[in-house]
C-alpha cells in the first residue's frame, strides 16, 4: 500500500462534492428524445446506418466506424429516426447527428457477452468486444479505448492505472461508481490488464474518498484481485490528469508530445473501466453513463444514469431547474468543462457532468474590463502542473509571439485551468494557451513558423 | 419534438472560457494586505520620529493617490486607483525618507513614482522598476541634503554616536558603521548596545525603515498570505550577512564580535524594508524561480559592494533598483524545466 502520492504544483480547490458524493446513482426516466452525435470520441466520426422512419431498438448499432481511430454508436433509447442531420455539440459546432423520437417500449436489441469466460477469451476477441460496444475514454478525451488497448509492439506495456481520482469539483459520478460498482470495476481491471500484459495495475483513488477506499480494501483482501493494489493520491487539482497521475504513482514523466504509453503506462477511467466490463461480461455497448448533474442553480443535484443523447436540459429539469434563472451551463467540469449556448446539447460518451450557474459570479465570471494587467506575483507559475510560466505564455500569444511561445512550452499545456483559476488578475489564461496551440499547430500544418 | 424540449431559453446562456470557477483573490486584496503588513512600521515610525512621519506618510499616499486618479482621468483611461496600488507606493516612498524632510519633497517624489515611473509605462505591472525606490532615487539626486538629514528618534539618538547637530540630527547607524570602518577601528562600535535598538527600530534612519521588529512582523502577514515568497527576503538578507561575515575584520568567524558585524549590516538601514517589501514586489522581481534567485543575491551583492566599497552608506535602494532592470533577462534565461522535458529512453 502507499501513502498520499502526488505531484509538484497543482491547487487546492473547494470540491463543492457533499451535495452529490452519497446520492446513489438514480436512472433516469428515459427521454422523450435523444440527439446521439456520430462525434462521440477522438478520431474520425462514424458513418450513419440508419434514415429518417427507420426503427430501432435499444443497444443497436446506427453508425460504424470510418476507420481504425473511430468507434461505432448505438441506439440508447427504442424509437423512431426522425432525423440525421446538423445538431448542436458540445464543442460549440453543429455536427452530424441522429435524433431518435422515444416511443416508449424500451425494447432491447440482442446484446450479448463473449461466448466464453473473459479468461479464456483470447485477446484479439476481447479487444474486438470492446471496440464493438463503442467505448470511448469516458473521462474526457474520447480516446477511442481498444486503440489505447493494443499498444505497438516495441512500446510494451508494465503499468495499468485505472483512474478514479475524480478532481473536478462538483463531479462525483466517477465516485458513485467506485462505492457501488466497485466489483465491476476491478473485474473490467483484470480484464485490461489480461490485453495488455502488464505486471503493475494501480486503481488510484482520492486519498479523501474515505468510503470507496473502504470498500476496495474489503475486496482486494480476496484472492481474485490479488493483482491490483490501491494508490491513494493528494487531494489536489488536477491530480487526476494523466500525466500527473502516472507522475505521482511512478514518479515518470510522460515526454513532451509523447503518449503515457511511451514509458510503458496506459491510463483507463474508472467509467471505462466499468463499461468494458460491462461489454465484455454483460454484453451491453456503450449507450448510456453515469452523469452528475450539479452546481448552485440546481434544487435537487443527482448521480444519474443517462442514455447517450439525452439533452443537457432534460436530464437539468429532472434535478428541479429553473430554466429562467439559468446564466449558464456548463458540460463536464468547472474547470476544464465548455459553457453551452444551447441547453438542449446532448451528453455525450465524454460526458462525466452537466453544472448548471444560476448567478454569473456564482461561475465567477470575468466581465470585459475587469481583470487587472498582469502583476507578475507567479501564482499562475506555481500551480502549473506543467511547470510552465502562463503569464508569460499568454502575453507571447496575445502579442503574436507564436515561436517564443513554443519555445516556452504552449504545446505542452494540459489546459486544466489551474492558473487561470488563481490569477488574482482574473486573466483568462487558458483562452490564451488554447489560442496559442491553434496558431501552433496551424503554423506547423502550413510549414513555417515565422510569424 | 415534443414542446418541453423544444421551448426557448428564457434567458440567453452566458459564454466563456473554461475555468467556470475562480479564485476568490484579487488584485486590490493583495495590495489591502501589504497595506496592512506595512501598519506596523508605521506605528512603529509614529513611535520613534513623532507626529512628523505620520504627516509625511499621509501626504506621500495623497500625492501618489491624486496623481493616479488625476493622469487616468485626463487621459480618459478606467480609474485604477481602486486597486490600492498607488497607496502602497506612497507609503514605501514615505518610509523612504528622513523624518525632516520637507512635505512637499515627499510629495513631489510620489508624484514623479506614480507619474513617470509608474503610469508612463502602463500603469500597475507594467512598470520596470519599483516606482517608490525609483522615487526615492529621484529625491536622492535632487535633495540630496534634505534626503540626507537624520532626526534623532525621540527617545535618544544610539549611545556612542555622535549628534552632528545637539538634538535635532544623528548619524545612521551606516553612516557610523563606515566612519568607524574608514578609521580602521571598526571596534570602537558598541555592538551590545547597538543590536537591540537596530532590532527594535530605536535609532536614526528613513522613517519606515529603522525597525526591524516590525516589518518582520508585516512580512510574517504577507507570508501567511502567500503574498511574498521566502526565496528573495531570505538570500537577499542571507547575502549580505554572509559577505559581511566573511569579511568581519577580527581574524575569526564565531566569535560574538565577529557574528556581530554581519548583524548590524543586516539590521541597520533599508536593508529590512527592501528585502522584504521592495525587492519582493511582485511587478518588478522575476517569475521564475532560479530568476529569484539571482535577483536576490545579486541585490545582496551589489548592496554589499555600495556599502563596502561606495563613497555613500546605503546601498539597498540602487542595488534593488539596478537588478530591477536586468529582471526580464532574468526571466528570459531562466525558464522553467518543463514537465516532460526529459529524453525518451528506449
Amino acid at each position: 500500500m502507499f501513502g498520499t502520492l502526488s505531484f509538484r504544483g497543482g491547487l487546492r480547490l473547494p470540491l463543492h462534492k457533499d451535495l452529490t458524493a452519497n446520492l446513489k446513482i438514480e436512472t433516469l426516466p428515459h427521454p422523450p428524445r435523444v440527439i446521439i452525435h456520430l462525434a462521440q470520441h477522438a478520431g474520425t466520426p462514424a458513418n450513419p446506418l440508419v434514415k429518417h422512419g427507420d426503427r430501432v431498438r435499444i443497444g443497436q448499432v446506427i453508425a460504424e466506424p470510418t476507420g481504425a481511430v473511430s468507434l461505432p454508436v448505438h441506439a440508447s433509447v427504442s424509437g423512431t429516426i426522425i432525423s440525421v442531420g446538423p445538431f448542436p455539440h458540445p464543442s460549440g459546432d453543429h455536427m452530424t447527428a441522429v435524433e431518435i423520437e422515444n416511443d416508449g417500449s424500451e425494447e432491447k436489441a440482442e446484446m450479448l457477452p463473449l461466448d466464453k469466460p473473459w479468461k479464456e477469451a483470447a485477446l484479439g476477441e476481447i479487444v474486438q468486444k470492446i471496440s464493438a460496444a463503442g467505448i470511448a475514454g469516458m473521462g474526457g478525451c474520447g480516446f477511442p479505448a481498444h486503440a489505447k488497448l493494443s499498444p505497438p509492439s516495441n512500446k510494451p506495456i508494465d503499468t495499468l492505472i485505472v483512474n478514479g481520482v475524480e478532481c473536478e469539483p462538483y463531479l462525483t459520478a466517477d465516485h458513485r461508481l467506485l462505492i457501488e460498482k466497485t466489483e465491476e470495476i476491478l473485474t473490467g481491471s483484470l480484464i485490461i490488464r489480461k490485453v495488455l500484459g502488464a505486471k503493475t495495475t494501480f486503481l488510484a483513488v482520492d486519498a479523501g474518498n474515505l468510503q470507496a477506499i473502504a470498500r476496495i480494501l474489503e475486496l482486494l483482501d480476496g484472492p481474485k484481485f490479488k493483482d491490483i493494489s490501491l494508490a491513494k493520491l493528494k487531494t489536489k487539482y488536477p491530480q487526476g490528469g494523466e500525466k500527473q497521475l502516472i507522475y505521482a504513482l511512478n514518479k515518470k514523466q510522460v515526454p513532451s508530445g509523447g503518449l503515457p504509453m511511451d514509458i510503458g503506462c496506459v491510463v483507463h477511467n474508472v467509467a471505462t473501466v466499468f463499461a468494458v466490463h460491462e461489454a465484455v461480461c454483460v454484453g451491453i455497448p456503450l449507450y448510456q453513463r453515469v452523469v452528475t448533474a450539479n452546481g448552485p442553480a440546481l434544487r435537487s443535484p443527482k448521480n444519474i444514469m443517462v442514455p447517450i443523447g439525452t439533452p443537457a436540459r432534460f436530464v437539468l429539469r429532472h434535478c428541479g431547474i429553473d430554466m429562467g434563472n439559468v446564466k449558464k451551463v456548463v458540460i463536464g467540469g468547472p474547470m476544464t468543462g465548455l459553457a453551452q449556448s444551447e441547453p438542449d446539447v446532448p451528453v455525450m460518451k465524454t460526458t462525466a457532468g452537466i453544472l448548471a450557474f444560476g448567478r454569473l459570479d456564482e461561475a465567477a465570471d470575468i466581465r470585459a474590463g475587469y481583470g487587472h494587467a498582469c502583476i507578475g506575483c507567479g501564482k499562475c507559475v506555481k500551480s502549473c502542473p506543467m511547470r510552465l510560466v502562463p503569464s508569460f505564455l499568454a502575453k507571447y500569444v496575445n502579442r503574436n509571439r507564436i515561436e517564443e511561445a513554443r519555445e516556452w512550452g504552449v504545446l505542452d499545456c494540459i489546459e486544466c485551468g489551474a492558473c487561470a483559476y488563481i490569477c488574482p488578475s482574473k486573466i483568462n489564461l487558458v483562452h490564451f494557451m488554447k489560442l496559442g496551440k491553434y496558431w501552433a499547430a496551424r503554423q506547423q500544418k502550413q510549414g513555417h513558423f515565422q510569424v | 419534438m415534443t414542446d418541453a424540449i423544444t421551448e426557448p431559453p428564457a434567458s440567453l446562456l452566458h459564454l466563456s472560457i473554461s475555468p467556470h470557477i475562480r479564485h476568490p483573490g484579487t488584485v486590490p486584496a493583495i495590495m489591502l494586505s501589504v497595506i496592512i503588513a506595512l501598519v506596523p512600521a508605521f506605528i512603529g515610525s509614529i513611535f520613534f520620529f513623532g507626529v512628523r512621519s505620520c504627516i509625511l506618510t499621509c501626504a506621500s499616499v495623497a500625492a501618489a493617490v491624486a496623481t493616479e486618479w488625476s493622469i487616468t482621468a485626463l487621459l480618459r483611461k478606467p480609474a485604477t486607483v481602486n486597486d490600492y496600488s498607488a497607496i502602497v507606493t506612497g507609503m514605501l516612498l514615505a518610509f523612504n525618507v528622513p523624518p525632516g524632510l520637507p512635505v512637499w519633497m515627499a510629495m513631489l517624489g510620489s508624484v514623479f513614482a506614480i507619474g513617470v515611473v509608474k503610469l508612463a509605462f502602463g500603469g500597475l505591472g507594467n512598470n520596470f522598476i519599483n516606482p517608490a525606490l525609483a522615487g526615492r532615487a529621484f529625491l536622492m539626486v535632487s535633495y540630496p541634503a534634505a534626503m540626507t538629514r537624520w532626526s534623532a528618534p525621540l527617545s535618544g539618538t544610539l549611545s556612542g554616536f555622535s549628534r552632528a547637530v545637539e538634538g535635532v540630527t544623528t548619524a545612521t547607524p551606516l553612516a557610523c558603521f563606515k566612519a568607524a570602518a574608514a578609521s580602521g577601528n571598526l571596534h570602537s562600535l558598541d555592538f551590545q548596545d547597538a543590536l537591540p535598538r537596530l532590532f527594535w527600530g530605536n535609532t536614526g534612519g528613513c522613517i519606515g525603515e529603522t525597525s526591524a521588529a516590525l516589518l518582520i512582523l508585516g512580512a510574517c502577514f504577507l507570508w501567511y498570505k502567500r503574498i511574498i515568497g521566502f526565496i528573495i527576503p531570505s538570500l537577499f538578507v542571507g547575502t549580505v550577512f554572509f559577505f559581511f561575515w566573511m569579511s568581519n575584520g577580527t581574524g575569526n568567524f564565531f566569535s560574538i564580535r565577529a557574528l556581530s558585524v554581519p548583524l548590524y549590516q543586516i539590521l541597520s538601514g533599508g536593508l529590512m524594508l527592501g528585502a522584504l517589501f521592495m525587492a519582493t514586489d511582485m511587478a518588478t522581481s522575476p517569475i521564475t524561480p532560479w530568476g529569484k534567485v539571482i535577483f536576490a543575491a545579486g541585490c545582496g551583492i551589489l548592496t554589499v559592494i555600495i556599502r563596502k566599497f561606495g563613497g555613500y552608506p546605503e546601498g539597498v535602494c540602487y542595488a534593488i533598483l539596478l537588478m530591477n532592470c536586468v529582471v526580464p533577462l532574468l526571466d528570459r534565461y531562466t525558464r522553467p524545466k518543463r514537465f516532460g522535458e526529459v529524453k525518451i529512453s528506449e
